[in-house]
């Protein structure tokens, strides 16, 4: 117990200043987190404007109280449902990052489908199978019927536009929210592709 | 070859271990570990979880969809999806040979994703690791740590990666999900002020690719025993080749090797991949174990990626990539390189070898002609491969005769190395866990194997980076009774 205060007085420690930034890729492909890497050098200035706390490129592993959630991916089984409700309590402002987080995107073509029937494509009717039958074993987590965007399952404050948002919509809400500007985006920066 | 730590006998008499979450495989991977008496690991297994459903849900869409549709399985190595699915839809579209403009476009392109993908994977995922060692404070051993520390490689590794993704813009119009190549071709070439952009950087880039691997170098040898046998296998190795053996990330045919050096097949065209490989589906995995077929599913699993490529090309075109590759190929004694960690070896003169191929390439009049397409009578199908950034990459799909799409199978990279990354968990259990009492060392030990593949389950699920870790140890009425949690500081606690 002791040890565990220390951690989160450590964690807060010269933070202050800094905004507190988590992000996590739910049913996505990476793309949005490529995106935002895709600022280059000014991953230097970012560094000075914001502190990652749960993100796939650092350790972390329980998020703790942020300022910004930024979400990727759609909502397509149990760990995404139990992640996204667990940002949401924790993250002062929750952003819906690319069309995936937005619409379900791509992976929400499943939906048309029944999830039996997916599921059969791939391990059962598919080409050079071997031994096909779906695998179902209690380390593997329940998939959800249909992939949901984000916002029917927690309330969303700002939603991203593109596949993926560009580099430039990145820079331009983390700098504005840095900066206590309101969050804006030229017509340039609202497109899909 | 496949250990007996797959399964375990009576495994409800045993406790259960679990290493929860990869974050590598996007948060929903995992390793299950099962101890017997005297704390003897009886089974160990890294589960997938992830299940998106591509291969039913692009039935019914038109096949010139495919290359940017598809492509959105991977954001880490989409340019690797775009290209197979564009060459699966060359087929279909009946273009025979493409012009060379359109095929140095496209080579262009690939290249410039492998010097992302490659530079990614080194500089902003594992130099945490081999700058400041596996057991660095956590808050530290990341990104950010290394700009701080080793600002002049944080700003090579940065910088490296942007010029991948420019040579990508350039050719596809786009950083991430670009529409460049299309059925028969590509939309456009490049015009000589595009060229003299990236020409600009290019003797740079070679420098700092050169740099990375001198630096990785110096890291191995100064442990060398310890990173040579550290989580080693003994398996195949499949990847492609051109016809002269020469080393080939674009177009080739296939070859695999035994442990033994033996060549199992060669130059088979990829076309008729179906008749040397199939895939086993196990009950704990959503992703697939693939073999090769002659060997069965024993014997027969394979590993891909840097490491196969470099073990089996008879040579490689490019002179300082080659010269690394014959240094490399001697730690081997003339068999196949096996350690797991000299994955990172060779996916680094692989990045050499990238900036100098791209260097030759765009002196390539080819490059600004305006022959871009070549068209011919509709298919009934067709097969695309590419060796992507982490191996060989799959798709082959079947159309009706209006051009919809009816049936289709992707092999997806890191699912070749399935049972690979199964297995050297299982030799890291071995050689670090068996008999012990839970301990950090073995936290750190798993997620050092496993990233050593570069797992990209983007394709088959999606996420990178470091893994922040808990392991449960619970006995076999469901009891909890051991915990460790590796937490923001990087301590890893007993909260129990
Ligand atoms: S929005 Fe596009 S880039 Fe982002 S996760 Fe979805 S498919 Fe990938």
């Amino acid at each position: 117990m002791v040890a565990q205060m220390s951690n989160i007085q450590q964690r807060n420690q010269g933070r202050k200043d800094k905004l507190i930034v988590a992000t996590a890729p739910l049913c996505g492909c990476f793309g949005c987190h490529m995106s935002l890497l895709d600022i280059d050098e000014r991953i230097f200035e970012l560094v000075e404007l914001v502190e990652f706390d749960r993100t796939p490129v650092t350790d972390i592993k329980t998020i703790g109280k942020c300022d910004i959630g930024l979400i990727e991916g759609g909502v397509a089984n149990a760990h995404n449902v139990h992640d996204l409700r667990e940002f949401r309590a924790n993250c002062d402002t929750l952003v819906a990052v690319g069309s995936c987080a937005v619409t379900g995107g791509i992976p929400a073509m499943r939906n048309q489908f029944d999830l039996k029937e997916c599921l059969e494509e791939a391990y059962i009717h598919g080409i050079g199978v071997e031994n096909p039958h779906v695998p179902n074993d209690v380390e593997i987590p329940l998939l959800l019927d249909k992939v949901h965007p984000i916002h029917e399952v927690v309330r969303v404050d700002y939603f991203l536009p593109g596949c993926p948002p560009s580099a430039d919509t990145f820079w331009q809400f983390l700098t504005d929210v840095a900066a206590g500007n309101e969050v804006s985006f030229p017509y340039s920066l609202i497109h899909y592709d | 070859m496949t250990s007996p730590l797959e399964t375990a006998e009576r495994p409800q008499d045993m406790k259960r271990i679990v290493i929860e979450p990869l974050t590598r495989v996007e948060g929903h991977g995992k390793v299950t570990l099962l101890q017997g008496k005297n704390r003897n690991i009886r089974q160990a297994r890294l589960h997938i979880t992830e299940f998106r459903g591509f291969e039913k849900f692009i039935q019914g869409r038109p096949y010139w969809e495919l290359p940017v549709l598809v492509q959105r399985l991977c954001g880490i190595c989409p340019v690797s999806h775009h290209l197979a699915a564009a060459k699966a839809t060359d087929m279909i579209v009946g273009a025979g040979e493409l012009t060379p403009t359109a095929t140095k476009i496209r080579r262009l392109m690939h290249l410039g994703q492998t010097v992302q993908s490659h530079a990614l994977h080194f500089f902003h995922l594992c130099s945490p690791d081999l700058l400041f060692g596996f057991d660095d404070d956590v808050q530290h051993r990341n990104i950010t740590g290394v700009i701080e520390d080793f600002p002049d490689i944080a700003r090579q590794g940065v910088l490296l990666r942007k010029f991948g993704q420019e040579v990508i813009r350039v050719t596809a119009g786009k950083r991430i999900h670009g529409t460049g190549a299309i059925p028969g071709g590509v939309n456009k070439s490049l015009s000589l002020d595009e060229i003299r952009y990236l020409q600009d950087d290019i003797a740079r880039n070679i420098g700092w690719a050169q740099g990375a691997l001198e630096l990785l170098k110096n890291i191995i040898s100064e442990h060398y025993e310890h990173h040579m046998q550290f989580g080693t296998i003994q398996s195949n190795m499949m990847s492609m080749v051109r016809d002269d053996g020469a080393f080939e990330l674009y177009h080739g045919g296939l070859r695999a090797k035994a442990v033994n050096g033996d060549t199992i097949f060669d130059h088979v065209d990829y076309v008729n991949y179906n008749d040397y490989i199939r895939e086993s589906v196990k009950d704990w995995s959503y992703m697939k174990f693939p073999f090769i077929t002659s060997l069965g599913e024993e014997e027969g699993w394979y590993r891909v990626g840097p490491l196969a490529r470099i073990n089996n090309c008879d040579y490689m075109r490019m002179p300082l990539a080659e010269t690394e590759r014959q240094e490399f190929m001697a730690l081997g004694n003339g068999l196949p390189v096996q350690s797991t960690m000299a994955y990172h070896w060779a996916r680094l003169i692989e990045l050499l070898y990238c900036t100098e191929a791209i260097a030759e390439l765009l002196c390539d009049p080819d490059l600004v002609r305006k022959e871009l397409r070549i068209q011919g009578n509709l298919q009934g199908s067709g097969t695309g491969v590419v060796e992507a950034p982490r191996g060989t990459l799959f798709h082959h799909y079947e159309i009706d005769e209006r051009g919809i799409v009816e049936k289709a199978s992707l092999i997806v990279s890191t699912t070749n190395n399935n049972q690979a990354m199964n297995e050297s968990i299982r030799r890291v259990a071995n050689q670090y866990l068996d008999g012990n009492r839970l301990n950090e060392a073995l936290l750190n030990h798993v997620e050092v194997a496993i990233r050593a593949y570069d797992p990209c389950l983007s394709c088959a699920t999606h996420a990178m980076g470091k893994m922040p870790m808990e392991l449960n140890l619970v006995d076999a009425s469901g009891e909890l009774v051991d915990r460790l949690e590796k937490r923001v500081t990087g301590r890893i606690m007993r909260t129990i």
